[in-house]
């Protein structure tokens, strides 16, 4: 990312926002924190956080016009980094709720089935085995941990391709990778060294 | 394979890291900005910060420590002690906590979980839990407040499973008998509540060795395992307990 470049970062009411804008300040980006799309409309790239509710999130997205400005972003080939809930509701439909979703990938978020000494929610640090050698998960060590939070699982289809996967009784994907967009279902702003750099590769990335 | 958390515990008094045996003879350890940065450096997984100051007038002083401690460390953290109300969650939360814990507060105001849950989701809401045995109680563990001065009429494991239905996300069971001593946490009310509970458990007290851990994460079918004097005192290093741990078959994040 130059210098005079500036990253939105939507602001729906979806969790705690604080540790995104702690790890842009670290990393020296310049960024917007809004609820509206016009503010946000200017900027470079978006990132797009979230923990929560599916359902709640995409009305709380809609009433602000901020699933608008994703599409626009999407088509006009911009880069959006999806976290977390950011990563689930770009699909078509979650089982949260259930709702429809953005649409803007292929694919649906699912319940995460648990188990004996397999809690849900997946809470806590485990590793990711990165799919693919991409600009966005350089520098990196493979198998990595990351700091996850999340009852819902994304699947993702082609053409959307698979960035990361890990396993908590079944193996899914964590990140997903379609056109400008790229998202990853653990917290990158709370996973140390290794989560910081998959915050400044999508800063640097230019698709 | 979801990894066993080890997680660092501070107590805050007035803005400075303390360490008190079962709760008394609190002594100066430092600047708890600068030791979270170095447990962070180790490979901490998590810290929890629990504000010990008595007076209410300088509580203002700990949301400074968590807004520092923020700046300066990317995992997640947890503050407990004194939170008594929506604003108190509000603000540390704000301040840039991923958790709050709640303890005597919860048990004289159980609404205030499941406003906690609502506001940032269960998440966020962490259940402190002093329990100690006590043969008297169904489950065989009371719960105890106030630091563990005060005792209840509730159940350790009745209290637990209601905290969970307001919307706690995670427990910390701290044991009583256990705090303190460095003999190894209290193994059977750990398993006991981890294998009722659908919510990670993090056991705390009386861990002095990595052989402790070790027992609480695998007998105790704990989620995690916090610590304090072990490694506030230097006797062990997090990339010793976390070696440790790894050779003896436990997953933990290197």
């Amino acid at each position: 990312m130059t210098r005079d470049e500036t990253v939105g970062v939507l602001d729906y009411d979806a969790g705690n926002l604080t540790s995104v804008e702690n790890a842009l300040r670290h990393l020296g980006a310049r960024w917007v924190l809004s609820p509206d799309p016009q503010a946000l409309a200017g900027s470079d790239r978006l990132i797009f956080p979230g923990d929560g509710h599916a359902a709640t999130s995409m009305e709380n997205l809609r009433a602000r016009g901020l699933d608008t400005l994703l599409r626009d972003f999407a088509a006009r080939g911009r880069p959006i980094l999806g976290i977390c809930v950011g990563s689930q509701i770009v699909l078509e439909s979650s089982e949260e709720g259930p709702t429809e979703c953005l649409g803007l990938v292929p694919g649906i978020c699912r319940r995460l089935p648990g188990g004996p000494d397999l809690k849900v929610p997946h809470m806590g640090w485990n590793a990711v085995h990165f799919e693919v050698d991409h600009p966005l998960v350089r520098g990196v060590p493979q198998d990595a941990s990351f700091y996850f939070v999340h009852s819902y699982y994304t699947e993702p289809r082609a053409p959307a391709q698979v960035l990361g996967t890990t396993d908590h009784g079944i193996r899914f994907a964590v990140g997903f990778l379609k056109d400008t967009l790229a998202t990853w279902q653990f917290h990158p702003e709370k996973s140390g060294e290794a989560g910081l750099r998959l915050v400044k590769n999508f800063l640097d990335w230019r698709p | 394979m979801l990894q066993k958390r080890v997680v660092v515990c501070l107590d805050v008094k007035e803005g400075r890291t303390t360490k008190g045996v079962k709760f008394q003879n609190n002594v100066d350890l430092g600047d708890p900005v600068e030791m979270a940065e170095f447990y962070y450096r180790q490979g901490v997984d998590e810290l929890v910060f629990y504000d010990i100051t008595a007076s209410a007038e300088k509580r203002g002083i700990m949301i400074d420590v968590v807004r520092r401690v923020a700046e300066r460390i990317f995992i997640p953290f947890c503050v407990g002690g004194g939170i008594s109300s929506a604003e108190d969650i509000r603000s540390v939360i704000l301040a840039g906590a991923e958790k709050v814990s709640l303890n005597s507060q919860a048990v004289k105001n159980p609404d205030l979980i499941r406003q906690a849950a609502r506001m940032y989701g269960s998440q966020s809401v962490v259940l402190g839990m002093d329990a100690l045995a006590d043969p008297a109680m169904p489950s065989g563990y009371r719960v105890v407040i106030n630091g563990g001065r005060t005792p209840t009429d509730l159940d350790a494991l009745a209290w637990a499973r209601r905290a969970c239905d307001l919307g706690a996300g995670e427990i910390v069971l701290n044991s009583i008998d256990a705090d303190g001593t460095k003999a190894g946490y209290e193994l059977t009310v750990t398993r006991l509540l981890s294998e009722a509970l659908p919510i990670p458990v993090v056991a705390s007290g009386g861990a002095g060795t990595p052989e402790h851990l070790r027992a609480v994460l695998q007998e105790g079918r704990a989620d995690a395992a916090l610590v304090a004097s072990m490694v506030h005192y230097g006797t062990y290093s997090l990339p010793q307990i976390k070696d440790y741990l790894a050779q003896h078959g436990v997953p933990v994040r290197r």
